[in-house]
């Protein structure tokens, strides 16, 4: 099982949890993620807004790199993810595109190198039979919301992720940690992490409202598989609590973290240490079932 | 709301614009308005995706560049997974940015054109995203210094982002990518 990996930039900055939880994960289970050399930047939504033939670019670089490789490439966040599956849609429905991209990028890209997330990885190629057979340290008890966001089902026609509407491959592999997921109706709901920075207000009130729905459904943790939505529930969680005027105080974890501590891997090696906040509900559970 | 369009208007020419660039077909609207139903903005602006739409294919000039949601638009493509005849109205409004900075008329509150040209910048000189030095940029271009000022210690602190900016990328292929890109806007179709 090997293929060309993309961590993207946040994976070195503010999604090290992320890339450092993946990388432990993989190694345990023995799926090989050979780093695509010289990756550069997809562009991001900074790139979609300016100019879509700049974003198809970027991103189609990338995926060039991977082709060379000879490999499917695997990317663990989300927004790449999004960027790179839009890249190959849009390349395939496209003459114009297709002939832009060419010429930007001095050579011709037909859009068919297969992008996965790292989640479809784990569910459809490792497989929850297989990974059930890996779980030392079963997470019993813990109640866990797991969030989508947009990034992995919008577009559909793009993405082809899962239902976009109720998507569950989150939850096939919470259940195999031995966690329990609890039903909402948030999931696929937008955290408004795109105006964190431009227009903070909205981001505050719309992860206020994603939390809200989670703590409702009495979850303890909500787990996540995208860097703008960890940081938008996460980090924000003190701005609600001065915007709004209740205390929040639930754990935003990436599903990578989650399968690591079912795995018995240190927490040290997961990036626990830099949640903003504290994740003590969910390590509490994984001690008390070693112990 | 109600929204008057002038029938001297010369009809058309920025529906055409959009429809190019985004590449959609606007006429396939028949207004069921799930688009607006499943924006999470829409309490929030003067016009909802469905009547830009309407506004678009009525002849609406340069008037609709200054129309909030344009920048208050989350990218997180409601309108667009909800359409039933398929209109990539998320499309439609990456457009209608393009076109409002390409025109210098945008200048809304929270700027959101600076902070995406100050990342592309980092994006341009590293070949990869160097958010520190985007946000820093940012906070000086808009003076607004308080907000998240008290997070960014501990962040760092927790090596929650990184300090140093990034290294390894293929610097060459980026900078190439950005000077096509320019050469390559408006061309075409």
């Amino acid at each position: 099982m090997k293929y060309a990996y993309y961590p993207g930039c946040s994976a070195h900055s503010t999604a090290r949890d992320m890339h450092e939880s993946c990388m432990a994960v993989s190694e345990a289970l023995g799926i090989e993620l050979s780093e695509i050399k010289g990756w550069t930047c997809c562009g991001a939504s900074a790139a979609h807004q300016t100019d879509r033939k700049l974003a198809a670019s970027l991103a189609s670089a990338n995926l060039l790199k991977a082709r060379q490789m000879g490999m499917d490439m695997v990317v663990n966040c989300a927004a790449c993810y999004n960027r790179s599956k839009a890249a190959n849609h849009e390349v395939v429905h496209s003459d114009e595109m297709k002939r832009a991209i060419a010429e930007i990028l001095g050579e011709p890209y037909d859009g068919s190198v297969p992008v996965r997330h790292f989640v479809e990885v784990l569910l459809k190629d490792f497989g929850p039979a297989k990974l059930r057979k890996k779980i030392v340290v079963p997470l019993t008890g813990l109640k866990v919301a797991a969030y989508y966001g947009c990034y992995l089902v919008r577009p559909p026609e793009a993405t082809g992720f899962d239902d976009p509407e109720n998507p569950t491959v989150l939850e096939s592999l919470i259940d195999v940690t031995g966690a329990e997921s609890v039903e909402w109706s948030g999931k696929v709901d937008c955290c408004g992490g795109m105006q964190n920075l431009t227009r903070t207000e909205i981001t505050i009130k719309r992860s206020a409202a994603v939390i809200e729905m989670a703590q409702a459904a009495g979850a303890d943790c909500i787990v996540v598989a995208c860097p703008m939505c960890q940081i938008s529930l996460d980090v924000r969680q003190a701005d609600m609590e001065k915007l709004l005027g209740r205390k929040y105080d639930i754990p935003v974890i990436y599903i990578t973290q989650l399968i690591g501590l079912a795995l018995g891997l240190a927490p040290e090696k997961l990036g626990f240490s830099k949640l903003m906040v504290d994740p003590a509900a969910v390590l509490r559970t994984a001690k008390a079932a070693v112990s | 709301m109600t929204t008057r369009i002038s029938k001297q208007k010369a009809p058309g020419d920025l529906l055409k614009i959009v429809r190019e660039k985004a590449d959609v077909d606007l006429s396939t609207c028949y207004q069921c308005r799930k688009c607006s139903v499943g924006c999470p903005v829409a309490d929030r602006v003067e016009s909802p995706p469905s009547e830009i739409i309407r506004r678009l294919q009525l002849g609406a000039g340069d008037e609709l560049l200054q129309t909030g949601l344009i920048w208050i638009c989350l990218s997180c493509e409601t309108c667009y997974a909800r359409c039933p005849n398929k209109i990539n109205f998320a499309a439609v409004i990456d457009a209608l940015r393009s076109i409002a900075v390409e025109k210098g008329v945008a200048r809304p509150q929270g700027d959101a054109p600076l902070f995406n040209r100050l990342f592309l910048d980092t994006v341009r000189s590293y070949g990869r995203a160097y958010d520190l030095k985007a946000i820093v940029k940012y906070k000086l271009g808009t003076g607004d210094m308080k907000q998240d000022m008290d997070k960014f210690p501990s962040m760092l602190k927790k090596g929650k982002m990184a300090i140093l900016p990034p290294s390894g990328a293929d610097k060459g292929k980026v900078k190439r990518i950005f000077e096509k890109a320019a050469q390559n806007k408006g061309t075409g179709r």
